[in-house]
């Protein structure tokens, strides 16, 4: 099955989503995210959508489930790159997203976490 | 097979074809009345009366939806399309058509193959009348469409801060439209703040305050954050009526205000920023 790469960058972990979601792969994601964030101790995690054109629902979740996981392991979650298209679905659908902060672009992504939090000291 | 219904009515018509054109433009120019020039006029009746009297007296001459109308009905077509992109009325639209009735009766005289021709110039009439209604449905439309578009500008008030102001009522189809430009703004620009100012909204209700919201949700989902000002007195007063709840949401009276609030959150000195470009 394919995984998604997560890259460590300074105290944070970077998820580049670049092909279309399966439910499976969602649910790899988690698991290796929580082990990565023990092994490494990261203390931020970025989530890169930039390339994600559909969402559904169990996406959404996803993405709330991955913030609430996060911070039971006391790292930060930053959803950068939303694109307008989903954006707009994930509010018809309903799911706000609430809790998960969001930032336009990686690097601004890494800034919010680097300021805010402490991580990168 | 002759056009029995017609007689030698169409013979008669040819022999005084000037007198019937002219005695036609006049009532025609009447009620126009200068808006079309005579000479244009002319050529146009003229076009219109001889494409009208060899389709009457082809075979089937009486049905005016068959082949031999082609002509006459395209150029009732280029008519009364013309007619109503000038925004003539229906009424002198119609009279158009109408008048050669008349001028058929005072040049030719009133019998029995009359009344044939009658019908099939009242035919021709409503063909024209429901072409020039389609044309002007065509303009409204058109025009709707392009005030869509016009009136949703995203401006940059400062590098990272947009602002949207928001003329005139704000229903579903042009909600999506603004909430789409202003997301795809934010990508655009990267810009982390957006002021929606509607102080030129005439109402709020709960539907404009639902559309507001959604859209400064989604604009927060892509990691940017909203500003609503231009919220006047009485339209403060009607968001408590209806108990509408904007949360955590900054909401400011003025736009100047909302501009402060952003700049203060970037942490922009503008004293600073205006000494460095020599102001």
């Amino acid at each position: 099955m394919e995984r998604l790469p997560i890259l460590k960058i300074g105290p944070m972990l970077l998820v580049s989503i670049q092909v279309d979601l399966r439910d499976d792969m969602v649910i790899a994601l988690q698991e290796d995210l929580a082990d990565r964030i023990v092994d490494t101790g990261a203390r931020g995690v970025v989530i890169d959508i930039t390339a994600l054109d559909i969402v559904d629902s169990f996406t959404g979740r996803m993405l709330a489930t991955i913030a609430a996981l996060s911070r039971v392991l006391d790292a930060e979650t930053v959803v950068v790159g939303m694109r307008p298209a989903v954006a707009i679905t994930l509010v018809e659908l309903g799911l706000s997203l609430d809790g998960i902060k969001t930032a336009l672009d990686v690097e601004r992504g890494m800034r919010l976490l680097s300021s805010a939090g402490g991580v990168g000291r | 097979m002759t056009s029995e219904p017609f007689g030698d009515l169409i013979e008669r018509c040819r022999a005084v074809e000037d007198d019937l054109v002219r005695r036609w433009r006049a009532d025609v120019a009447a009620s126009l009345r200068g808006r079309v020039s005579e000479i244009e006029l002319d050529k146009e009746l003229r076009e219109i009366l001889d494409a009208v009297l060899s389709a009457v007296s082809a075979a089937e001459g009486a049905d005016t939806r068959s082949a031999a109308y082609g002509e006459a009905r395209a150029l009732l077509v280029d008519l009364s399309r013309a007619r109503a992109l000038q925004g003539f009325s229906p009424r002198e639209t119609a009279v158009s058509v109408f008048a050669l009735k008349k001028a058929v009766r005072e040049s030719v005289g009133a019998g029995e193959e009359f009344l044939a021709f009658s019908d099939v110039i009242d035919e021709l009439a409503l063909f024209t009348f429901e072409t020039y209604a389609k044309a002007r449905e065509e303009v409204i439309s058109n025009q709707a469409e392009q005030l869509l578009e016009l009136a949703t500008p995203v401006v940059k008030l400062w590098q990272g801060v947009v602002a949207l102001p928001l003329v005139g009522t704000l229903d579903s189809a042009r909600a999506q439209v603004v909430m789409e430009k202003l997301l795809q703004t934010l990508v655009d620009t990267g810009s982390e703040y957006a002021i929606i100012d509607i102080t030129g909204v005439p109402a709020v209700d709960t539907q404009v305050a639902q559309h507001l919201l959604k859209t400064i949700v989604a604009a927060r989902l892509m990691g940017a954050e909203c500003i609503i000002s231009g919220i006047r007195p009485q339209i403060a007063q009607t968001i408590v009526a209806l108990g509408i709840e904007f949360g955590d949401i900054a909401t400011k009276a003025t736009l100047a205000d909302a501009l402060m609030l952003a700049l203060g959150r970037i942490g922009v000195d503008v004293a600073a920023e205006m000494s460095k470009r020599g102001l």
